[in-house]
């Protein structure tokens, strides 16, 4: 039999996904009895030049994990889609965007600005931030880095990906399982999330025989203001658990730790919006009438940051992407100037 | 050519009362601006936020959620007060993303209150207008 070429890449990424990876720990003498490492920046010492000299389509399956933010990654990751057969999104960063895609709540120079300038352990006197391209006078020579995009993308925002592997970072099992639907001989239908569950996570969770019929909440509560009961249903303990509209298949990890799910495996199948969906199912358990909207206010005002409650991971795949700004773009601008 | 402009309003109305409503202006021949598109829904509970927001990425200046007065005209018991806290916290996240809260609204209107629609419709016109389009900063970012 011959062994499965892999190429794996990472773009905006902690680092995460790459650890699961090892995580497959003796597993991994597996791994390589089916499957040869083509391409691997993280453990192996392969060039892009390494890949452009491969034949297209001759990679079988390109693992690609973490977000859309530099030009480097977006020439990559279009290299590596020409290369492969099959491309796959490893993780949440690859699949929604992830806790990076928050950022999408502001624009490329208030970024750097936060970045470079603002901070106050930060002495730059000479305002310097990131350049494209930096002339070293001295040396009578250019200096190039790839260019910061403007928001960070999700990678089928870039290229056709076949699959998706949620988690943030996928478990072991998730990945193995994953792996196994790739390598059978009927491949699961194009676009799929492999390797999870397609039952929401409290169909997995050990605490379910715990919830009530009907959930009726009149404060909410951050985990640090309570020490949870870990035999208990979170949300009925006013913890803002979002596993009701979240992918199972991680086995409830943070759950068994008595932490509530914060949504790393993304939404289920026939959610357009998880973000949407949340605060659609938050709005069902909130115990409050019409007549109580300033008593609502106070329960929802306790927690700080919504949006990085409700798209913690999947911002950039929202249906706004992002803040939606009020400020025209230069494309607008140079539109109305050509009119 | 110098058109006003007319801000686009999604409105996602109960077939109930404000759908009813809304008719009965129309038949009346009440007279409101042209800038509301009508979704009925069953009820104003059925207003999915997932459909605030693609209204919005589709290009809505602004979106209404209506349906019957609480605490008891609600065809289905308690639907209106689980719009009344969806809107509540979905307006909150429409903030921090840069929607200002005028271009959001979630209102009470019974089938006998055409006037209240009209009313609701051009008051609502009249403060998009003053805000202007919402612009969505598109680049890079891919709305479907």
């Amino acid at each position: 039999m011959n062994k499965l070429k892999v190429a794996w890449y990472w773009c905006a990424s902690c680092g995460g996904c790459e650890e699961s990876f090892v995580d497959l720990s003796e597993e991994l003498v597996e791994f390589f009895e089916s499957a040869d490492l083509v391409f691997c920046p993280v453990a192996t010492d392969f060039k892009k030049e390494d890949v452009e000299r491969l034949p297209d389509a001759s990679v079988d399956v390109a693992l690609i994990n973490g977000g859309i933010r530099l030009s480097e990654h977006e020439e990559m990751v279009k290299l590596l889609r020409r290369k492969s057969k099959i491309v796959v999104a490893y993780g949440t960063c690859s699949s929604w965007g992830g806790i990076p895609g928050l950022s999408n709540l502001y624009n490329k120079e208030e970024i750097l600005r936060a970045k470079y300038l603002d901070p106050p352990s930060i002495n730059n006197p000479t305002h310097a931030v990131p350049a494209e391209r930096t002339r070293l006078t001295k040396l009578g020579a250019n200096l190039e880095l790839p260019a910061f995009l403007d928001s960070l993308l999700p990678l089928n925002a870039v290229i056709d990906v076949d699959y998706y592997i949620p988690g943030c970072p996928p478990t072991p099992e998730v990945f193995k399982n994953a792996l196994k639907a790739l390598i059978s001989e009927k491949l699961p239908p194009k676009g799929s999330i492999i390797g999870a569950s397609d039952k929401s996570l409290c169909d997995e969770c050990p605490l379910n025989s715990t919830k009530p019929e009907k959930i009726l909440l009149k404060e909410l509560k951050r985990p640090h203001e309570t020490i949870a009961d870990a035999k208990k249903c979170l949300l009925t303990q006013g913890l803002l658990c979002l596993g009701p509209v979240t992918r199972g298949g991680c086995g409830a990890l943070c759950i068994k730790a008595a932490m509530q799910c914060t949504g790393c495996f993304g939404p289920l199948d026939g959610i357009a919006d998880y973000g949407g969906k949340a605060i659609s199912f938050i709005g069902t358990i909130m115990d409050y009438s019409p007549a109580e909207e300033e008593e609502l206010e106070r329960a929802y005002s306790k927690i700080k940051d919504w949006v990085g409650v409700v798209y913690k991971y999947t911002l950039p795949a929202s249906k706004l992407g992002g803040r939606v700004r009020r400020e025209k773009t230069k494309r607008q601008e140079e539109a109305e100037i050509d009119e | 050519m110098n058109r006003e402009w007319t801000p686009r309003i999604v409105a996602f109305v109960c077939n109930w009362c404000t759908y009813a409503a809304a008719d009965l202006a129309g038949t009346s021949r009440m007279q409101q601006p042209d800038s509301v598109r009508i979704v009925r829904l069953m009820c104003s509970g059925r207003a999915d936020p997932q459909f605030v927001l693609e209204a919005i990425a589709n290009g809505a200046d602004g979106v209404i959620v209506a349906g019957c007065h609480p605490p008891s005209d609600c065809h289905y018991q308690e639907g209106n007060y689980r719009a009344f806290r969806r809107f509540m916290l979905l307006r909150r996240v429409l903030e921090s993303m840069g929607v200002e809260k005028e271009r959001f609204r979630l209102e009470w209107i019974s089938a006998s209150e055409a006037r209240k629609w009209v009313e609701v419709v051009r008051s609502m016109t009249e403060d998009l207008k003053r805000l202007g389009p919402l612009r969505r900063d598109e680049e890079g970012i891919k709305v479907e």
